[in-house]
């Protein structure tokens, strides 16, 4: 039982993650979760000024329920299949110490560091403004190659698609830049 | 009722990617900086489970859930806009370590804070709306 409430082997979430995908498979839908950021833009009435969302959004709510079950799950995982006794998000020391030398505090059994989303941090427009600045990457970057993690790594590499196989590069070029380009000038 | 499956599937996908701590920051940058196999496992093991599912059901002929046959949509040829919306993607990803699946599931565990990167993924979907047709795609 202890396993349960630590941190879950890669072999374990890699195959219960195909498992998921291949479940909407059957359900006759396809994985992806950033479709939805252009769902709720359509709910907002964004179709009023760009065509890109002027589509009933009604087809996608199966999606937006997937998203409220993953809210439930992270909930549930968190408060309910967590100890903290155990130690979880144990990483590589070497990479405590990078993390240390740009002022973000080990996890000690924390998901996310307090450099990010403590009360504290959140105070700091300049947090703040990478936390959007992220995320408009983020939302931006989606759309413009047409999926995310689900959409691209994991649907499309699995349907052996060559689009995927490109985005998921672009991906890895764009984290590589962020992560030992840019992420120390941000926090320094 | 038909929706129940959906909140089911959403609600296992947000326990894995919590317990396997896909959604953690810290995780997101030990990947980039190849310092730990974990997130690699991760991605790879899901693809091989989902490489072979795809083309059992595709050699089996498998029907869905209502009987119907099971088309999984192509993705549209194309390069530029993979690859720059890719880097685009990355950049954000390397920064805040949030995917858009992560998003919501860091939200429902109690981080606030992400609500941030939310909004903000929101007006970056919405400005590519608005920039879509002058864009190489």
């Amino acid at each position: 039982m202890e396993s349960l409430y630590g941190t879950w082997p890669w072999y374990v979430s890699g195959f219960l993650i195909g498992s998921v995908m291949l479940a909407l498979i059957y359900f006759g839908k396809t994985f992806g979760m950033s479709s939805n950021l252009r769902t709720m833009c359509t709910m907002m009435g964004a179709g009023k000024t760009a065509d890109f969302f002027k589509f009933d959004w009604k087809t996608q709510r199966w999606n937006l329920v997937v998203v409220l079950g993953a809210m439930l799950g992270g909930y549930i995982a968190v408060h309910f299949l967590s100890d903290p006794t155990i130690e979880t998000v144990v990483l590589n020391p070497k990479t405590v110490i990078e993390l240390q030398q740009m002022n973000i505090d080990a996890p000690n059994g924390k998901l996310l560091p307090d450099a990010l989303t403590s009360t504290e941090a959140l105070q700091s427009p300049k947090i703040l403004g990478i936390l959007l600045l992220g995320g408009i990457l983020v939302g931006f970057g989606t759309r413009y190659a047409g999926g995310c993690t689900s959409g691209h790594a994991i649907t499309g590499l699995s349907n052996l698609q060559l689009p995927s196989l490109i985005a998921v590069i672009g991906f890895f070029i764009g984290g590589l830049i962020m992560s030992w380009l840019l992420l120390p000038l941000f926090f320094n | 009722m038909k929706f129940i499956k959906f909140l089911l599937v959403g609600v296992v996908f947000g326990i894995v990617l919590t317990k396997s701590e896909a959604v953690s920051w810290y995780r997101i940058y030990e990947m980039f900086h190849f310092q730990s196999f974990h997130m690699f496992g991760i991605i790879m093991t899901a693809v091989v489970v989902g490489t072979i599912g795809v083309q059992l059901i595709k050699r089996n002929n498998v029907k869905d859930i209502t009987g119907q046959p099971i088309v999984i949509p192509n993705k549209d040829k194309g390069f530029t806009g993979y690859f720059v919306g890719g880097i685009l993607f990355g950049l954000g990803w390397g920064l805040v370590g949030t995917c858009p699946g992560p998003m919501y599931i860091l939200i429902g565990a109690g981080f606030w804070g992400i609500g941030v990167v939310l909004l903000g993924a929101l007006v970056g979907t919405y400005f590519y709306g608005l920039l879509r047709s002058k864009l190489p795609h």
